[in-house]
């Protein structure tokens, strides 16, 4: 379908598309992450279902124009339901040589490129490792549908009369970007501009100078004939409601919120800086109005020691990082396990082993949680599935630490933890009332006697009177939890804990088949892959493929049913960035044959590689 | 004196046999935990501090046993973090009576980072530092605290690291309260107890201890009659800094940034203070030993800053004077639309 449009005598073309992925990639100091949210914001109020992917180096300003300090910021965004940030983009902005460089790769056969030319120079390609300008080879232009704009330049060109410095003006080149894009894909100017108004409001003369280049790249795709359409994606049929956009990190921050004020108890958060699970401290550390005690510990000892200190206390104590951190943590975890105390540990997991890849995605931790501690330390494990799934996570981690007297961990990713999607706003009202009663009565009280259900001991904290006890990480008497060395005592002790959490299964839902319930192919996944497993299995189920899908969030235990579950297909297989995790445990436990399908590249799965994999098992 | 109102039982009716825990205490016979431990067990009743408002918190040693003889609240916690933990139990109720107990490995040598990072931020703990020099539980290794040239079963022919000072260490981390006692020294050691327990802030009490069976004697030249009168330096708030037997008197000066040893009643005697916010004198004071001076007993600083705890309450207070916090509304926050 398309229609006309256009002022100032330039006709245009308006296309019509159904998905659209973008690709806003130039040097760390670019402003991309911040045009890619902007643009992000556009396409929600538009109502598109949407899926971005963050894509950003470790060093905060890498030498400018390089490889290694590129920037990226992938948006798909589609008039129908998708689950992924695309497998390749139909659209690229490349601010500089070295951003073309690195995400040529991921542009469609045919797919636009909106090169910055005026970065362009000799002095740039050379940096990105090209001897001569692909913009001018015949091959390339071939390939490709390239617009050369001198977005710098026109940007200054813009701002001429504010005699603004050349620098304070050149940073205002990402919203020209912008408001060209806006403009090919129709979107309004307005909700930028008052965002814009409200995050610069202290400097009027920012305000100007980002709205002119907003305008200014929205007039120029209007104004020139260089563009000959511009394109709309309509709003996707997803389930009415209120929506907003939501990163795994905010979505975390929230959950964790909700459950604690469900709980009627306090938030205590013990975090050290680390990459990618710092935004979780930053916004919790904005909530201070539901009661929420935010500490950055001098080390991730601390951060973990004090959780479990305020736990001890009566707060949910939680403490997040990622796998340098958590390995850090395991001793103070150990101690939780052993003293019995409710504690979250939240994993934002990135790659590895040691420093790794920071700001990359991996899933490569679920063996440390389920086992890096010394000796039998049982602990419920649950993962995220999607950004917004984050704050579900959450709160079924909070319920599971509280309800058992145990530490849990949880498993999200850089993936998760940075990317965003629409968010059906849930209501207070739909997140279950999960009160906490402290053991009050003195009256036959013992700090290690059991509930006969859930074999939690009682929760019983400092300041109430009769209560007076010890606790601590030697093996303690059954009942009592006095100091007890006896060979029978701590075996029964051993076992106790562990039968625990395994009771666990009976409390959490049965894993829940996405097609048949029999068939050729199971694909078992865990925590981030969802969106693109997803999306491969209904596609190849849409073929009428025998193709089904279980995606599990509790991964300790795991749910009941799950044994039965993967005796209905032929093969099995499991998906994972990591060398083969889940699978292990699956094998383990129910001695199946699995298949692993693994990718260790810091990077989320393609929908296409998935497909494949799937389709050689049918 | 706390030693007659813990005969009376205090206020609210308690005695020392209300803080002894059932369990048999396992320290060696002879060893100065026990001392400790009486002691603390007779100053609690007269705080008047309801028993549950105590709450012990340990690392790992043979001083971290402390809690579980105990009848109050207590958490043996790992080794080293026991002031990382007590900060999670001060800020969750600061209305408790936090205490932790350490001893010269556990706070100094794996732990020496949760030290001085609680006592910076003031969190309002109570750190009693057992400094026997020497690890007593690991049998006989030697600890930060331990002299160069330290002959122990770890360094069989000397150590080759210089110890660190406790109190310097203190005052280097800006504790609000830095103080020291012996094992030996009954009412001066409930005295500190007492000056400790209405701090606000973090303080330090270093305790002379002996470990009988891996470093007898370490400190008996400032515990032992005879020695210690010519060895030991009792400070009070506004007193001279002076010290020795009644017929031997001497002073310290400490004019020009000097340990000088002078006549009792030699005009340059500095006079003692608690309040040094700079922190300077209380730096030097906490050297004398080093000097060839006595070793000062008692309270070296005592200044009043808003503990931890407090300061972040009243941030959380004032956060909820605007409205306390709602799930719909922080969802419903930012950026919604509404799909049809």
């Amino acid at each position: 379908m398309a229609e006309s449009s256009g002022k100032n005598g330039a006709e245009k073309q308006l296309v019509e598309l159904e998905t659209v992925a973008i690709r806003f990639a130039g040097d760390s100091g670019d402003g991309m992450q911040l045009t890619g949210d902007r643009f992000t914001n556009a396409a929600a109020i538009a109502g598109n279902d949407l899926s971005t992917f963050p894509d950003f180096p470790a060093e905060i300003r890498a030498p400018v124009g390089t490889l290694a300090g590129v920037s990226g910021f992938q948006i798909n965004f589609s008039s129908k339901d998708i689950h992924t940030p695309g497998d390749a983009v139909d659209v690229l902005v490349a601010m500089n040589p070295a951003a073309l460089k690195t995400s040529i790769v991921d542009l469609k056969s045919g797919g636009i490129i909106i090169a910055n030319v005026d970065n362009f120079g000799q002095k740039n390609l050379a940096k990105a490792g090209y001897e001569s300008n692909p913009l001018e080879d015949e091959e390339f232009k071939g390939n490709y549908d390239i617009h050369e704009v001198k977005i710098t330049s026109m940007t200054r060109q813009a701002l001429e009369d504010m005699e603004l410095q050349s620098n304070l003006a050149d940073r205002c080149k990402n919203f020209f970007a912008l408001g060209l894009m806006y403009w090919m894909y129709s979107r309004p100017l307005d909700p930028t501009k008052q965002w814009i108004e409200e995050k610069f409001g202290k400097r009027p003369e920012f305000v100007q100078a980002n709205t002119r280049a907003l305008e200014a790249g929205f007039f120029f795709g209007e104004n020139t004939e260089v563009f000959t359409s511009n394109y709309i994606v309509r709003e996707a049929t997803y389930p009415p409601g209120k929506y907003r956009n939501i990163s795994g990190n905010v979505a975390l921050a929230y959950g964790f919120i909700a459950a604690t004020k469900k709980m009627g108890i306090n938030l205590f958060w013990g975090a050290y800086p680390i990459t990618p699970a710092s935004d979780v401290l930053h916004e919790l550390s904005r909530h201070k109005n539901f009661g929420v005690q935010t500490f950055q510990a001098e080390d991730e000892i601390a951060a973990v020691s004090a959780a479990l200190g305020a736990s001890f206390t009566g707060s949910l104590g939680v403490t997040c990082s990622s796998g340098p951190g958590i390995a850090l943590k395991a001793e103070a975890m150990g101690l939780g396990v052993m003293t019995e105390l409710p504690m979250v540990i939240a994993n934002i997991q990135r790659g590895g082993p040691s420093t790794g890849l920071p700001t990359k995605t991996e899933q490569a931790d679920l063996l440390q949680v389920m086992f890096g501690r010394n000796s039998e330390s049982p602990l419920p494990i649950v993962a995220a599935a999607t950004p917004g799934d984050c704050f579900w996570t959450a709160i079924e981690a909070s319920r599971l630490a509280v309800k058992y007297m145990t530490p849990v961990v949880v498993l999200s990713d850089g993936y998760l933890a940075n990317g965003s999607e629409p968010w059906l706003l849930p209501k207070a009202e739909d997140i279950p009332e999960m009160p906490v009663t402290y053991r009050t009565d003195p009256e036959g009280f013992l700090p290690y006697l059991r509930d006969p259900e859930t074999m939690a001991r009682p929760w019983a904290i400092p300041g109430t009177p009769g209560l007076e006890h010890r606790i601590g990480g030697i093996e303690k008497e059954d009942q009592t939890g006095n100091v007890n060395y006896e060979p029978e005592n701590h075996e029964f002790m051993v076992r106790t804990r562990d039968e625990k959490i395994a009771g666990i299964a009976k409390d959490i839902p049965p894993a829940e088949v996405i097609g048949e319930e029999s068939g050729k192919v199971l694909v078992i996944g865990w925590g981030g892959t969802f969106g693109a497993i997803t999306a491969a299995i209904e596609a190849l189920q849409a073929r009428g493929a025998s193709v089904s899908q279980v995606h599990l969030r509790h991964l300790n235990p795991f749910p009941a049913n799950l044994e039965e579950v993967l005796g209905n297909f032929e093969k099995i297989l499991v998906p994972e960035l990591n060398l083969g995790q889940l699978s292990k445990m699956l094998r383990y436990q129910y001695l199946v044959d699995t298949i692993s399908f693994n990718k260790i590249q810091g990077k989320p799965f393609k929908v296409g590689e998935l497909i494949t994999k799937i389709e050689e098992l049918l | 004196m706390s030693t007659t109102t813990a005969k009376n039982g205090g206020g609210l009716g308690l005695t020392r046999k209300d803080f002894q825990s059932d369990q048999v205490v396992r320290w060696c016979p002879g060893c100065g935990d026990y001392a400790i431990l009486a002691q603390m067990q007779k100053v609690l009743p007269t705080l008047e501090i309801p028993r549950e408002k105590f709450v012990f918190v340990s690392g790992i040693g043979c001083a971290a046993r402390f809690p579980y003889y105990m009848d109050t609240f207590g958490f043996h916690t790992i080794h080293g973090r026991a002031p990382a933990f007590a900060t999670g139990v001060k800020v969750s109720n600061p209305d408790l009576s936090v205490w932790v107990i350490s001893g010269d490995g556990d706070a100094l040598s794996i732990g020496g980072n949760h030290l001085i990072h609680s006592m910076r931020r003031n969190v309002g703990v109570k750190i009693i530092l057992f400094n026997n020099r020497v690890y007593g539980l690991t049998k006989g290794q030697y600890s930060p605290t331990s002299l160069l040239g330290s002959r122990t079963k770890s360094t069989p022919t000397g150590s080759v690291d210089y110890p660190l000072h406790p109190l310097t260490l203190a005052l280097g981390a800006e504790c609000s309260f830095v103080a020291r006692t012996t094992d030996r020294d009954q009412k001066h050691m409930a005295s500190m107890f007492e000056e400790m327990a209405n701090h606000e802030g973090t303080s330090l009490l270093e305790v002379l201890q002996n470990c009988i069976v891996f470093n007898d004697g370490a400190w008996h030249k400032f515990t032992e009659k005879g020695m210690k009168e010519q060895n030991v330096m009792y400070l009070e708030d506004g007193q001279p800094l002076v010290y020795g037997p009644e017929d031997n008197r001497k002073g310290i000066s400490l004019d020009d940034y000097k340990v000088r040893v002078v006549e009792a009643d030699s005009p340059d005697v500095t006079v003692h203070r608690v309040d040094d916010e700079a922190g300077g004198y209380a730096h030097i004071l906490s050297r004398v030993e080093l000097e060839g001076g006595p070793v000062p007993l008692g309270v070296l600083r005592k200044v009043e800053r808003p503990p931890f705890e407090g300061l972040m309450g009243d941030q959380v207070a004032a956060a909820q004077a605007k409205g306390e916090g709602d799930i719909d509304t922080l969802l419903n926050s930012g950026d919604t639309w509404e799909h049809h």
